[in-house]
């Protein structure tokens, strides 16, 4: 079959993406020609600060070299500008008259730099700051001549200002607004900015107008003039007064302009359905974005509807800014300036050049800026995007993330990437040091955390260090790639969110994986180890003893009923109701041991006894042997139930926390959740039982129990926060139920208490389980009836859905 | 001229699921089945770490790997980008419903790759 036809005006970097994602899911289906106006590859534009600033070089801000081009057979016309297109014919021409047809026409022209309409704007010595020739011009007149002025005092012109300076040049910036990149930052840490640039030799005229540009005798600039009459010597000057969409050849072929090239949900245009356009040219719901984040969005969405797909929309983008001046950290996001309706809290410490502001409205986040201390600008930034009510953490809000996760383990408590050696390790679980990450962003070209994941393993486990990750990929690769959409898709199969499929299953009464699949139109038959699990938990939770578990469908570990180990033998953990056992139950233990040769036997964290090395045809007769039920150790399901001994023995216990366990035990053990659940129980507030950091955690005082909920001693130490006080031991069976029910029916799946708690506020659970007594017994009737009967499955196989063949191999030899 | 042995039969092997057929002194060999009951056989062993890929989630025709994660292609034994690395795969075939391994395979293929360790043994080794 003849291939169709695919050409495509400009060579950048979202145009470039847009065939990169293009050539992932349908790489045959078109011959591709690729018109660049520059006679490069295409390269990191967002790179061309640092590289002005003398930090980076060209050669290492290329993304595809020539060889891509070649390897993906894409025919590239570097060095030649598109002047005219015939819409009818379909044919493409440049101004050196090469000539392509198009069955498909992608316009990713960018932009221009917008150039002031002053007398003087055509002298020598006047540029833009867009792309390598203007950077390459900066770099040359740096070396001859003396005083730089740059025209506009935002991102771009103080990149471009802090690079000429760096190189030798006095250098003016002239901003006509009354402080430093105010459509990113409010006027305090605008000027906190300029304090810090004036300290390093900056020079700034602010609010000051140009009139005009005047050249010498051989046509070179020599001066900027003012308004007010004032003259400054200029041997450069540098317009980066913004930038304007470039639309002269969709405007020239007669496609509807409007602030750029006007397209659709899907990137088309509107004019022509023959031609799509993304990047900086378009125009998406009246917006021409100018961040890469946004652009690589719309390039993937493009990029499905020109495979044929015919799936993805691309509805719009929320943003936020870095300044790329090595040594000066602002962030900003959202409405950051606040006003009607709004509340600000500020913290402001000048002296040290620190100043944050967080712009409340309603109960939500909708802006922040900070200048001085930005480690938490990715976290203020998702949280704006996901619109968490913050209510309950508004105390500590302004303290970020570290303020609320002191607890963090595993990248020796750094905060701040930057100040990182190369050896220093980020990622502490697959021992991933900074510079190995480094390294694979600038050689293979990543972009977003997804890709680092993929790539380097960095942040891939426990995912306590994605922040830092994603301040390395920030300075690595610039800008800010974080993804802008508020809801997640569970996995590659669907683009479904986890909350969209329990919604589904619960409104519909789903009951199987595939009526799942087929309803939600995932992309896969029979999903992946990501997705797989997480629906057959939410069937099984959404609808018990109607939806039907399905074992092929969970991880091993739940599969074979214990915990498999680095040599693929497995570890058997029996319960111990509150930790308490016997000498019968020890003795048969010894036995089993000793009978079936178990190497290692360990006490473990939570009271209990783990015999590791157990072979898998052996564990079947190790159950029946020690003849204890399944602790459940190996499952995303309640786990152990930690106590002291209490008032039964200790002279300071005030309530009888041993039976309080057992109580609790009892009555939920079985219960599958989301993730695995902790349960601890102490008999008074010294807390012997550690239930600070537990799932729930129950403290005796003299006068009752009280009840702490979501806290988690794992990747993230995290303090239990106090729920309720209550009077009986039936009141905490009932509340401590009612709480796991509802983490049980509303949690994402592998999502702690501590991470769901997080998500949905601590306000929200109290009012469903403090306010609501109905809502609260209905909800610890459903978990009672959904317990009823439920297998223990290192004894009930045909009720526990245990295939028993996995315990014998087959054919032996 | 080789000579095929019978395993099983394939519907003893759970759809999605896999079976071990074990070997005297030497790695396993897995044998998956797909949901469209094609079946496949990898020496049951992750390029990564040695993890027994038999017990891992088959989805489509791929295998994740039970300790890390990998994703391995049942018709390749190989991880899927970016992760790099293959198992050997064993030659397969379905007759009447009853699964068949090359018997000259099984008894000499892979016999040097060494099965992962653990335990207090694997340290005082280390």
């Amino acid at each position: 079959m003849k291939k169709m036809k695919l050409v495509m005006v400009g060579n950048g970097m979202a145009g470039v993406r847009t065939l990169e994602e293009l050539l992932k899911i349908a790489p045959d289906l078109y011959d591709i020609t690729v018109f660049g106006a520059e006679p490069h590859p295409n390269y990191n534009r967002i790179l061309l600060s640092p590289v002005l600033a003398g930090e980076q070089t060209i050669d290492e801000i290329i993304l595809n070299p020539l060889s891509w081009y070649a390897e993906n057979g894409i025919t590239l016309h570097a060095g030649k500008k598109v002047v005219a297109i015939d819409r009818k014919k379909r044919i493409v021409r440049a101004d050196d008259g090469t000539e392509a047809e198009y069955d498909r026409l992608l316009l990713a022209t960018g932009s221009n730099p917008f150039i002031l309409p002053v007398p003087g704007k055509d002298l020598q010595g006047v540029i833009g700051y867009r792309d390598i020739a203007d950077t390459n011009t900066m770099i040359e007149a740096a070396t001859r001549y003396k005083h730089a002025v740059v025209i506009g005092g935002g991102l771009l012109g103080l990149e471009a200002a802090n690079g000429l300076m760096l190189r030798g040049m006095q250098v003016t910036v002239v901003h006509i607004m009354p402080w430093l990149m105010e459509r990113q930052l409010d006027d305090v840490a605008g000027k906190l900015l300029q304090r810090s640039l004036e300290a390093r030799g900056l020079k700034f005229l602010i609010g000051a107008q140009t009139e005009a540009l005047i050249g010498d005798k051989n046509g070179r600039v020599m001066a900027v003039k003012f308004k007010d009459g004032k003259e400054i010597p200029a041997d450069l000057v540098v317009m980066a007064a913004g930038i304007r969409p470039n639309t002269e050849l969709a405007e020239k072929i007669g496609l509807h302009v409007n602030r750029g090239i006007v397209v659709t949900d899907t990137m088309q245009t509107v004019t022509d359905p023959r031609v799509y356009s993304v990047g900086e040219c378009a125009a998406h719901r009246g917006i021409a974005y100018g961040l890469v984040a946004p652009l690589f969005e719309q390039g993937k969405v493009c990029a499905t509807h020109l495979a044929e797909f015919g799936i993805g929309r691309y509805t719009g983008s929320q943003t936020s800014t870095k300044l790329k001046v090595t040594g000066i950290d602002l962030f900003s996001a959202g409405d950051f300036m606040g006003g009607k309706d709004c509340e600000e809290i500020v913290m402001s410490d000048p002296y040290g050049g620190v100043y944050k502001k967080l712009v409340i409205k309603g109960d939500k986040l909708v802006g922040a800026c900070l200048y001085g201390d930005t480690v938490d600008g990715s976290w203020y930034f998702k949280m704006l995007r996901e619109g968490r009510p913050v209510g309950d953490i508004r105390a500590t809000l302004l303290h970020g993330e570290a303020g609320a996760n002191i607890g963090d383990t595993g990248h020796e408590g750094h905060t701040k990437a930057a100040s990182m050696p190369d050896d220093a390790e980020v990622c502490g679980c697959n021992g991933v040091n900074k510079g190995t990450i480094c390294k694979a962003i600038k050689e293979k070209g990543l972009f977003t955390l997804e890709e680092v994941k993929k790539h380097t393993k960095a942040s891939a486990s426990c995912g306590s260090c994605t922040g830092l990750v994603e301040q390395i990929l920030m300075f690595t690769a610039g800008g800010d790639y974080s993804k802008a959409p508020t809801k997640k898709a569970m996995c590659g199969c669907t683009d479904a969110s986890h909350q969209e499929t329990r919604e589904a299953i619960k409104a519909e009464h789903l009951l199987t994986i595939d009526s799942v699949y087929k309803r939600l139109g995932w992309r896969t038959p029979n999903g992946c180890s990501s997705c797989r699990p997480a629906i057959n938990y939410y069937l099984i939770s959404s609808w018990p003893k109607e939806a039907k578990d399905d074992p092929q469908s969970r991880f091993i570990n739940e599969r074979s009923h214990a915990n498999i180990q680095k040599d693929g033998t497995y570890s058997v953990i029996p319960r111990m109701w509150g930790g308490e056992t016997t000498a019968d139950e020890l003795r048969r233990i010894a036995d089993a041991v000793d009978k079936y040769k178990i190497p290692t036997v360990k006490v473990t964290g939570g009271q209990r006894i783990d015999l590791l090395g157990v072979k898998k045809e052996d564990l079947v007769n190790v159950w029946k042997d020690i003849g204890m039920p399944s602790g459940h150790a190996y499952a995303k399901a309640l786990r152990t139930v930690k106590t002291c001994v209490g008032s039964e023995w200790c002279r300071f216990g005030t309530q009888d926390s041993t039976q309080m366990g057992k109580d609790l035990e009892r009555a939920l053990w079985r219960m599958y959740a989301p993730h695995k659940v902790k349960i601890a129980v102490s008999g008074c507030p010294r807390n012997c039982a550690e239930a600070g950091i537990k799932d729930v955690g129950v403290i005796g005082v003299d006068s009752g129990w009280e009840i702490y909920v979501a806290g988690n001693g794992g990747i993230k130490t995290e303090v239990a926060h106090f729920f309720c006080k209550l009077k009986t031991a039936e009141e905490v069976l009932e509340y401590s139920g009612a709480f796991l029910q509802l983490y049980r029916e509303e949690g994402w799946y592998l999502e702690r208490t501590v991470h769901w708690v997080g998500r949905v506020g601590l306000d929200y659970v109290k009012k469903k389980i403090l306010d609501d007594a109905a809502g609260r017994k209905a909800l610890w009737e459903k978990l009672k009836f959904s317990l009823e009967g439920e297998p223990d499955p290192w004894f009930e196989f045909d009720k526990a859905a245990v295939d028993t063949r996995q315990f014998t191999p087959v054919g032996a030899l | 001229m080789s000579e095929w042995k019978k395993i099983c039969r394939v519907d003893e092997i759970p759809s999605l699921g896999a079976r071990r057929v074990a070997r005297d002194g030497a790695v396993a060999v897995a044998v998956f089945r797909n949901a469209e009951d094609q079946v496949f056989a990898l020496l049951d062993r992750c390029p990564h770490k040695g993890g027994p890929l038999s017990q891992g989630i088959v989805f489509g025709s791929s295998v994740a790997c039970p300790l890390h994660n990998w994703t391995i292609g049942l018709d390749d034994g190989c991880a899927k980008s970016p992760d790099e690395g293959c198992t050997p795969s064993f030659a397969c075939k379905v007759v009447n419903g009853e699964v068949l391994l090359d018997a000259n395979e099984l008894a000499t293929k892979a016999l040097d790759l060494p099965a992962p360790t653990a335990g207090p043994r694997a340290c005082s080794a280390a």
